[in-house]
């Protein structure tokens, strides 16, 4: 379950690390890849336990491959279980997609197709992740580039099965659901009155890049650029439904300085404000 | 020389550089100004690869390293000269005439 | 029986590696669409092995890397989520490869910079108080070895290279003879990587093994006039010596 203060929060990068410092008020909680911190010590871990004893902390999982067919590689979820300890997040999260063939890892977030079969999968993947690490998770919406002819259940109807079945919370990524919806050529406001976001604990924001494509454009989740109009609009809606969520400002291609993500953060806590304010009402 | 004479003088070189090290109070200095130093994130080259959740709009560059010809400083960077006194020249043509049919 | 799905992700990682797309996917953009995958995987492997070899990198140029890290990922792939940890087998990898046979030291460089990735993640150790030092007697001091050290016989002058390829620094021609390259992680997170003697390496080597006296002896037996004060030195400096328990 997560703990995060409904306030807005960062991707943590290391190049960030001297800013953050003489910062008097740098963003309500910071967010990295577990996969970054399983090395035994060194920098990595000395940045990680000063912004530790700050700052609320999520882990966010990139390599569980939790929709892989292979079973989860345990060996992995042992050393995430070690972090998990030694850092005590308020959060930890992953993605519902695979990236992992057999014993090699791809390094991308691949898409499934969402199946009975899958769902079964899926489910029992994330109670196992869960009874690893000891702790409910959250999953998130992947941004998608494809459709598969044998999906029968929707996304949202997917997620929200998921998340009955096995307790975990959902994270919802705002750009994601963004990216795959206008690439599958849907409205994006439709996926999100069909979500389930009462099971929402965590909102990502990024930017995406935009290639042309005949039938109209390709959105790429690319965290290279600040967030677009239409995910903003989107996120206030979704922050107008549900009130104050923890909100996390991704931005990790074409890396920007500092005052340029928290001006992104600042904008997220504008909506998050005036949200707060709505439902203290 | 002998082998109690050896000992003795390496006792001597030991313990010089024993008392030059406890004399030299570098460390505590040092990681406090480097400290600053690292953070700034200077040192990243040696971290290596992170990892990503998200894609790319970078096109990957499709060449083929077998029929490429390396293009970096490599080719400012000669071996020395051999045994029998001639440089090793010619790298690039052997290269392609390694190269697989 | 492979389930569905398992079918499914066998294609689709097929289809990564050029092959048909996977079942289901249809449409007439279904080849640009799904080459989305393809090229992130691609980039992003070859991203990350550019950030674990800079000085490869740089020595062979942005294109020729590319293809290098697509040959080279389609035969070692990673086997492991921790990205950091990729590319233990690049430089052998480079020494086989007959295209880069005309620079025999690549693959030296690719071990160094391997082993500096290796050393910026080692395991932390507090190194030994100066006041400890002083007041010891080297013939039953025995110290250790902070994890981040890592001594590695190159078969070229790999240093070198490495050295003339850092910032500000200028390749030129490569010196002769073989070096030993030192690698640790300093108190500033730095990893520097120095050519040391082969008496130094038998030192280095002997260290954790025995005295102090006798880890001199050790380096004296390979060079008879060997003086052990700068090397001390410089792992002292770096925070490269531990303390253990003093020798019986």
């Amino acid at each position: 379950m997560s703990h995060l203060p409904a306030t807005p929060g960062v991707g943590f990068k290391p190049q960030h690390f001297a800013a953050i410092l003489q910062d008097a008020r740098p963003v309500g909680f910071f967010e990295v890849h577990a996969e970054n911190y399983l090395g035994a010590g060194g920098l990595p871990h000395a940045q990680l336990t000063a912004l530790r004893a700050d700052f609320p902390l999520s882990l966010h999982g990139v390599g569980l491959s939790i929709g892989s067919p292979h079973g989860l590689d345990r060996d992995h979820l042992t050393r995430v279980r070690a972090l998990c300890d030694r850092y005590q997040p308020d959060s930890f999260s992953e993605h519902l997609a695979w990236s992992s063939h057999g014993a090699e890892y791809l390094n991308d977030l691949l898409p499934l197709p969402y199946t009975p079969q899958t769902l079964a999968l899926v489910i029992d993947h994330v109670d196992q992740v869960q009874t690893a690490l000891a702790r409910p998770i959250l999953l998130e919406n992947p941004a998608t580039y494809l459709l598969f002819q044998q999906s029968e259940i929707p996304e949202t109807q997917f997620l929200q099965a998921i998340a009955h079945a096995t307790g975990c919370g959902l994270l919802l990524d705002v750009n994601n659901l963004y990216v795959s919806e206008v690439n599958h050529r849907r409205d994006p406001w439709a996926w999100l009155d069909a979500f389930p976001l009462d099971l929402v604990q965590e909102i990502h924001l990024g930017g995406h890049a935009t290639e042309d494509l005949p039938s109209g454009p390709l959105l790429i989740d690319d965290h290279g650029s600040a967030v677009a109009d239409p995910v903003w609009a989107l996120y206030a809606g979704a922050i107008a439904r549900q009130g104050p969520l923890p909100t996390l400002v991704e931005w990790d291609n074409d890396l920007p300085d500092w005052p340029v993500l928290t001006a992104e953060a600042a904008r997220a806590d504008a909506i998050l404000r005036h949200a707060g304010l709505a439902h203290a009402v | 020389m002998t082998a109690f004479t050896t000992l003795l003088g390496l006792g001597a070189s030991l313990a010089c550089a024993l008392g030059a090290m406890a004399a030299t109070p570098v460390m505590a200095q040092e990681m406090e100004k480097c400290f600053g130093v690292a953070l700034a994130g200077q040192n990243d080259c040696a971290a290596g690869p992170g990892t990503t959740c998200a894609g790319t709009s970078t096109i990957d560059y499709q060449g083929n390293a077998w029929t490429l010809v390396p293009a970096g400083t490599c080719t400012t960077m000669e071996l020395p000269a051999q045994a029998d006194g001639t440089a090793r020249m010619g790298m690039l043509e052997e290269q392609m005439r390694d190269l697989p049919a | 029986m492979p389930s569905d799905h398992a079918r499914f992700t066998a294609a689709f990682d097929a289809a990564l590696r050029g092959g048909p797309l996977p079942p289901g996917v249809t449409g007439p953009e279904a080849e640009r669409r799904f080459a989305v995958y393809r090229n992130n995987v691609a980039v992003g492997l070859s991203a990350a092995l550019a950030q674990r070899f800079p000085v490869i990198h740089r020595l062979v140029g942005a294109d020729y890397f590319a293809a290098l890290a697509a040959s080279f990922g389609a035969i070692d792939r990673p086997r492991s989520p921790v990205m950091a940890e990729w590319g233990a087998g690049f430089a052998a990898y480079l020494a086989g490869f007959p295209p880069l046979a005309g620079w025999p030291w690549m693959a030296d460089v690719a071990r160094i910079e391997h082993a500096r990735g290796v050393a910026f993640h080692a395991a932390d150790a507090a190194p030994i108080r100066p006041e400890r030092l002083a007041t010891a007697d080297p013939a039953t001091l025995w110290l250790g070895l902070h994890p981040s050290v890592i001594v590695l016989s190159l078969h070229h002058a790999g240093v070198a290279v490495w050295a003339m390829n850092q910032p500000g620094a200028t390749p030129g021609p490569v010196p002769a003879g073989p070096q030993i390259a030192l690698i640790l992680r300093d108190p500033s997170w730095s990893v520097p990587v120095t050519a040391i003697s082969p008496a130094d390496a038998a030192m280095i080597a002997a260290l954790p093994n025995g005295s102090l006296t006798a880890a001199a002896q050790a380096a004296q037996a390979v060079q008879p006039d060997h003086d052990p004060q700068p090397l001390l030195l410089h792992l002292m400096r770096s925070g490269s010596l531990t303390d253990t328990e003093t020798a019986p």
